[in-house]
């Protein structure tokens, strides 16, 4: 089952809707993938707890209402065969994809930094937590402390508390004075204001950061650098998170540029001829920065510069919140040095900080020691070692992430033997 | 209300249900063992990290990506 698209979008998240919607007036065929069982990537996640807003459920409801927009729910890129052609699966197939123009809207994931503990059962990211209550896990009456750093942590732990949990303690390795210079800055985006008025809770703590996990067989408690102090609390969860990081990988092997982090790109949203990226894959700032940039990309991709070039402004307005969000949230170097040398950095091979001692690059220490080289394919312990050790991440090649036999064979052109 | 087997114990959870929230309703939430033997659980919920990769109905798919379907047999150990 082969297919065609004059534009195919990755990633159903704000961007990619935005970016599908803003095209498809056109009347383009337009292919939609994403990884995740429903539109709306994860800030919109949907799920038996999950509470998605009247914007969300609207923008869902109009991509349905296109019959030139096809959504491929639940499915991944394998990898990229030839020019304008993509290896995709899904839980029952494999299939070839062809485009003539392409946007990325792979958006983000957690930085996830390994501290002793981190590996132990009920210790998951911030975001991670979030998305498994939405998903219907039951926090009642437990006992969870949420660390790291960014807004992220008050809107884990408001989903959190509204299933049952009892927080204890949400700790923002950030100053009060890095986080009181950024909320004064928020009436420049007045629903942003609003929102944190809604985020808060009592027991945020600025300058505080994890130390360690403990427990046996699994989480038992949390030790906590709190102000100077040293902490210790019990707990039945730890969600943490240190911000985000953009997913580049596929970005990255199908040549786009990199800027930083991110996915480097252009007025247009383009990286280069046909292929264009928005939303947090091209730097972190937001569901509103991504709504707009996937618009201006959708329009861009079609040909309607006028209706991309309207929207700049807007993109601008955002990109000034993305900014003071990324001063204030800068992680504190602290940070780097939570892992002892039989911490497990690569969670897949089970490789410990110590493996890693002595290498100067990347590859290096893949050779030597597998990390990076599991199931997740560095995703995790490559964004923690770019950030403890400035390592840089080669592109990925494929496959992208695990797939069937019958996928990668789906690429053999060659006729069976008689 | 779909009805899942999750290493041969019965469970039903309500419609939408990801099989990473099924296994903490229904038991200890773990999805596999580690190289080293550690057992572990979802960590990212969000398809990244391949920490909650289980057997569901013989193949290998991600507990937090994968909605729960009545009859579905889920298994969390080799």
């Amino acid at each position: 089952m082969n297919e065609y698209a004059d534009l195919l979008i990755v990633g159903a998240g704000p961007a990619g809707m935005a970016a599908a919607l803003a095209a498809a007036p056109s009347g383009a065929r337009i292919v939609m993938l994403d990884d995740n069982p429903l539109a709306g990537g994860q800030i919109w996640r949907d799920g038996p707890q999950a509470s998605v807003p009247v914007q969300a459920r609207q923008l869902r409801e109009r991509l349905q209402s296109h019959r030139n927009i096809r959504h491929h729910p639940g499915t991944r890129v394998i990898a990229n065969p030839g020019p304008k052609q993509l290896l995709v699966e899904d839980d029952e197939h494999g299939w070839l994809i062809s485009y003539d123009k392409l946007i990325l809207c792979t958006g983000a994931r957690e930085l996830l930094l390994p501290f002793p503990g981190w590996t132990l059962p009920g210790v998951t990211g911030a975001g991670g937590l979030q998305a498994l209550i939405k998903a219907g896990l039951s926090v009642q009456d437990q006992r969870v402390v949420i660390a790291g750093s960014g807004p992220l942590l008050l809107a884990s732990a408001a989903t959190a508390k509204k299933h049952g949990a009892n927080m204890q303690c949400i700790a923002e390795q950030a100053s009060l004075k890095a986080v009181a210079g950024f909320a004064t800055q928020l009436p420049r985006w007045p629903n942003k204001l609003l929102q944190s008025f809604t985020l808060f809770d009592r027991h945020y703590r600025t300058g505080t950061h994890v130390l360690a996990a403990l427990g046996s067989d699994r989480l038992e408690a949390v030790r906590l650098h709190q102000q100077g102090k040293i902490v210790e609390l019990a707990c039945d969860r730890l969600a943490c998170g240190f911000g985000l990081i953009p997913n580049v990988q596929l970005g990255q092997a199908l040549g786009y540029a990199l800027e930083g982090q991110a996915l480097a790109v252009d007025a247009w949203q383009a990286s280069r001829v046909d292929h264009y990226a928005a939303g947090e894959c091209t730097g972190f700032g937001g569901s509103e920065l991504a709504l707009v940039e996937g618009a201006i990309a959708g329009h861009a991709a079609v040909g309607d510069f006028e209706a991309a070039r309207q929207l700049w402004p807007r993109r601008a307005r955002w990109q000034g919140f993305a900014k003071a969000l990324n001063r204030a949230f800068a992680l504190d170097p602290r940070l780097k040095s939570l892992a002892r040398p039989d911490t497990l950095v690569c969670r897949c091979e089970d490789v410990p900080h110590g493996a890693l001692a002595g290498h100067t690059n990347w590859r290096s220490a893949k050779l030597a020691s597998r990390c990076g080289m599991g199931a997740c394919q560095g995703r995790v312990c490559g964004g923690a070692v770019q950030h403890l050790f400035g390592w840089q991440p080669s592109a990925p090649r494929p496959p992208f992430c695990p797939a069937r036999i019958e996928t990668l064979m789906s690429l053999d052109d060659t006729p069976p033997a008689p | 209300m779909p009805e899942l087997m999750l290493d041969g114990h019965a469970l039903r959870v309500a419609e939408g249900t990801s099989v990473a929230a099924a296994l903490a309703l229904g038991g200890d939430g773990c999805t596999r063992t580690s190289v080293s033997g550690r057992r572990r659980a979802p960590l990212c919920g969000m398809g990244i990290c391949q920490e909650c990769r289980v057997t569901i109905d013989g193949r290998r798919r991600l507990a937090c990506q994968t909605l729960c379907r009545d009859g579905m047999q889920v298994e969390t150990r080799p």
